[in-house]
């Protein structure tokens, strides 16, 4: 079987440009390192669709953030995941650095930014009244707006496989070859054939780039450390408050979460391990402490979790995505940090019509645009849960206590093309374990459904795929 | 809308004992709404013994000492319902609640007690730093996996938080075949009771590391190690005194939080030191009509404390029903100097029982203390004390008889007595 094209990397690029193809009469295969979709750099951010100010005019950053900004929730109603567009704050605490807000402005405004003003004293705390009195103005970017990391890199991956593209997990890539014009992509022990590559492998991008390219890349891997505060802590502010940007990124934000949460973050530290997804007492203190400086009083004894991702930094060259065909048939999504999250659904955009174009595909008649999530049963309207709670009773069987989620949700959540398969799987998809509890009440009980569902004893469980055993065995065993 | 007299919130202890007593006042029309498939609340997983000495005379398991409640139910046909979680409670009584028998419907109950229990403080809220592997549970989530699902969530296992449930979990874990290397304690003394430091570490030879925390935990997929640290008084780890312990399971036995979504979401007035509501003498929370007992109000250190204070909750509650009486001028009773909190939090002189039991527990450990109540500024009386300590809920008697008329404020203190 020759494929039309291979995406490397199921997080929120890859699986928008697995998405994007999957439009085209393409054969479409996904591999992806880990156990699910959205287990990398995707899964541990700030969650924030920028409104696209930041980077500088003409570059990948600037045109794929506000293109993708401007996408987002027109995406976020035809896949379904939450979005809301809450506008931001780049909040300047002293009146000298006026210019550099004012810079931004001028920037916003070259990138094709829409709303952007400068906001200042009585009217910026009018806005946001807990924002610190030194704050003395701001950037105010109401189109800025706040999602789910996980949702949409979900959507992207079930619309994608509904169209056909087909999912390899446990596949990562370790050669690539050329050969009578194919790439031979070995993934996971099994070698695919495809005539394009789509390199989206986050932190792992500029490996795959090397395979392939001559010019070579190197990624600096950067951590960047979060508190997530409890649900009470999640109207503190309702747009995003950053600070002016430092030189290691946008520094430390404070914002509500889609699902109502208050996130702090991240910090910003190389490091020499792509994994390093260590919290450290000083990152905590430290993403504290610069969070307080916009809000001051932060309860952060509300603090539910606290997470680190990392992001892929290129080193060198023009701080820029490389995003584009870098060798024959094989195409970049490379060094995609922030606005990554952002950008992603326009870089899919992009490179699914450069491949369409490559390859001659045509677009597909029955491509189905719209994909529906799980229900929300918590969201819904008295009438219309208890509907479905008569249509299906799992939908009334109560599992994560925190954040009400029900049995039905689990088991759709598991059921999905790509479904859960773990403990955090199953967390993504349908927030069970996510509550202020932390899996404390729940996780015996997703356990038991996962196990059900999957016919597979418990003891085989994970949390997160890989050798992340649950459980070790059963009580009463004999030691062999 | 389905109606009820007496809607019970939880089957655990609390619930299952206010239930009774609401009966034997005369309230008929009761229902007890239980999440789990089977009455009993966390008492089901307590599977050591040491449950009702107070109440029975006897040391009887968790399970045996929700029996002898849940049997009581049955004799009186109290209907209850399982499986089901109430998702919402009204301002004016109305449960929105979701189970096999309801569906997803709305009950309207004319009182209300709630009994929700506890739940464990997680990992997230002590912000430890590290991985987030497999293999981190808190010691409740594991005592279910081991008690009632029958398996074994790791082998090598370090313990933070020296809470009784962590202490208990010490000694499952190790008499199932796993080997517990070290519980943790951040503070100078244990939270747990005496007897359970006793009887699970000392006994199994487990060693208890005072003023000590995890300050890193390892392993990307199933954890495997945790890094122990010395603090000093400020709770601050002490560079140098690092230790690595290779371990794959770590429990956190570090604090129990009353559960009171329901109760907050209802409008009750909740005790920022308790997190659970303010009561009166009666139990009645500031919502009309609404009473609680036991961990949901404060968390207890024995179970037969709870069941006597649901007992009153359900004789309130019962006395409610018959004649629903204006709240009186209250007198507000409050915890200072080594006192954290008080339970009831107010109480009417004019309506109390002879004798009311305020409860409450100390700050820091104590000897040769005395506990002192303190009328408007003027001492009431003292109880001498040789051990006081936060473990173990202290308890002082108040008698009707001995409070002034117009007393406004009663405030309880531990008094240190000089050698």
């Amino acid at each position: 079987m020759i494929y039309d094209a291979i995406v490397i990397g199921g997080g929120a690029v890859g699986c928008a440009a697995a998405r994007e193809l999957s439009r085209y009469d393409l054969r479409i295969a996904l591999c992806e390192k880990g156990e699910d979709v959205c287990v990398g750099t995707s899964k541990a951010n700030s969650a924030i669709v920028h409104a696209g100010f930041d980077a500088m005019p003409g570059t990948n950053k600037a045109r794929f953030n506000v293109l993708g900004s401007r996408m987002m929730e027109k995406l976020s109603r035809e896949l379904d995941f939450s979005y809301r567009r809450n506008g931001a704050l780049v909040l300047c605490f002293d009146e000298k650095a006026m210019p550099i807000l004012e810079e931004l402005l001028r920037r916003g405004i070259a990138n094709g930014v829409e709303g952007l003003r400068i906001v200042a004293g009585e009217e910026l705390h009018r806005l946001e009244p807990a924002l610190s009195p030194a704050a003395v103005a701001a950037l105010y970017a109401p189109t800025s707006a706040i999602v789910c990391p996980f949702g949409m890199t979900i959507a992207l991956a079930e619309n994608a496989a509904a169209n056909g593209a087909e999912f390899f997990f446990y596949s990562r890539v370790t050669a690539i070859c050329r050969r009578d014009g194919l790439y031979e992509v070995t993934a996971g022990g099994r070698v695919l054939k495809a005539r394009t590559v789509v390199n989206a492998a986050g932190v792992y991008s500029d490996e795959i780039h090397n395979l392939v390219c001559g010019d070579k890349l190197t990624i600096q891997p950067r951590s960047g450390e979060y508190c997530l505060l409890d649900k009470r802590d999640g109207q503190l502010v309702d747009r995003t408050i950053f600070q002016l940007p430092g030189k290691l990124g946008k520094g430390v934000l404070v914002t509500p979460t889609v699902h109502g949460n208050l996130l702090i973050g991240p910090t910003a530290t190389d490091q020499a391990d792509k994994e390093a997804t260590n919290t450290t007492a000083e990152g905590l203190d430290y993403a504290a402490k610069m969070a307080g400086l916009s809000v001051p009083d932060l309860p952060m004894r509300d603090t539910i979790t606290s997470f680190c991702g990392v992001r892929a930094h290129l080193v060198g060259g023009s701080d820029d995505f490389v995003v584009g065909e870098s060798a024959d048939g094989f195409f970049d999504a490379a060094g995609i940090e922030s606005p990554g999250l952002s950008s992603a659904p326009a870089i899919g955009v992009y490179l699914a019509e450069l491949i369409a174009g490559k390859l001659g595909a045509a677009e597909k008649k029955d491509f189905a645009a719209t994909r529906r999530d799980i229900p929300h049963l918590r969201e819904l309207p008295l009438e219309e849960r208890q509907a479905l709670v008569r249509e299906n009773p799992a939908y009334g069987n109560i599992i994560c206590r925190c954040e009400q989620i029900s049995e039905g949700e689990i088991v759709d959540a598991i059921h999905r093309v790509p479904g859960a398969k773990s403990l955090d799987g199953v967390k993504r998809r349908v927030r069970a374990g996510m509550g202020r509890c932390q899996g404390g009440f729940c996780s015996p009980r997703v356990m038991d459904i996962l196990s059900r569902e999957l016919n597979r004893p418990q003891t085989e469980l994970t949390k997160s795929g890989g050798e992340s055993k649950l459980l070790t065995g059963y009580t009463k065993e004999v030691q062999a | 809308m389905k109606q009820v007299q007496l809607a019970i919130i939880g089957g655990g202890p609390a619930g299952l004992a206010a239930a009774i007593a609401a009966r034997e006042n005369g309230v008929e029309d009761i229902l007890i709404i239980e999440r789990d498939k089977e009455l009993g609340g966390i008492l089901n997983q307590c599977i050591h013994a040491g449950f009702g000495l107070h109440t029975f005379g006897q040391e009887l398991t968790g399970p045996e000492y929700a029996s002898r409640f849940i049997e009581q139910v049955e004799q009186m046909h109290i209907p209850y319902l399982l499986r089901t979680m109430v998702l919402d409670l009204s301002p004016e009584r109305v449960l929105t609640v979701t189970g096999p028998e309801t569906g997803l419907a709305q009950i309207r109950a004319q009182a209300v007690i709630l009994a929700m229990g506890c739940r464990e403080r997680p990992r997230g809220a002590l912000n430890i730093p590290g991985y987030r592997p497999a293999g981190i549970y808190s010691a409740g989530t594991a005592q279910r996996l081991v008690n009632m699902e029958g398996f074994m969530p790791g082998k090598n296992v370090v313990i933070l938080g020296s809470g009784d449930i962590g202490l208990i979990m010490a000694r499952r874990m190790t008499l199932e075949g796993a080997r517990v290397h070290a519980v943790a304690e951040v503070l100078p003394y244990s939270g747990g009771l005496k007897r359970n430091i006793v009887q699970c570490l000392e006994d199994f030879d487990i060693p208890l590391y005072l003023s000590t925390t995890v300050v890193d935990i390892h392993g990307r997929e199933r954890l495997e190690g945790v890094t122990l640290a010395q603090v000093d008084e400020k709770r601050k780890p002490i560079p140098g005194t690092e230790r690595y312990i290779p371990c794959d399971t770590l429990l956190l036995s570090v604090g129990l939080l009353p559960e009171n979504e329901l109760s907050s979401a209802a409008g009750v007035k909740l005790s920022g030191i308790t997190g659970g509501p303010e009561v009166t003498d009666r139990l009645a929370t500031s919502l009309p009509g609404v009473f609680a007992c036991g961990n949901v109000l404060h968390v207890h250190d024995l179970v037969d404390f709870v069941s006597q204070e649901a007992k009153k909750a359900g004789r309130n509650a019962a006395l409610y029903l018959k004649c629903s009486r204006n709240s009186a001028e209250l007198v507000r009773l409050e915890g200072k100097n080594g006192v954290r909190y008080t339970v009831p939090q107010y109480i009417d002189p004019e309506s109390m029982d002879d004798t009311v039991t305020v409860r409450f527990r100390v700050g820091q450990p104590y000897r040769d203390a005395a506990l002192c109540a303190w009328v408007d500024g003027t001492l009431l009386r003292r109880i001498s004390k040789r051990i006081l300590t936060p473990g173990e809920m202290e308890q002082f008697p108040l008698r009707r008889e001995e409070l002034p008329a117009g007393c406004r404020n009663i405030t309880f203190t531990v008094e240190e007595v000089a050698k």
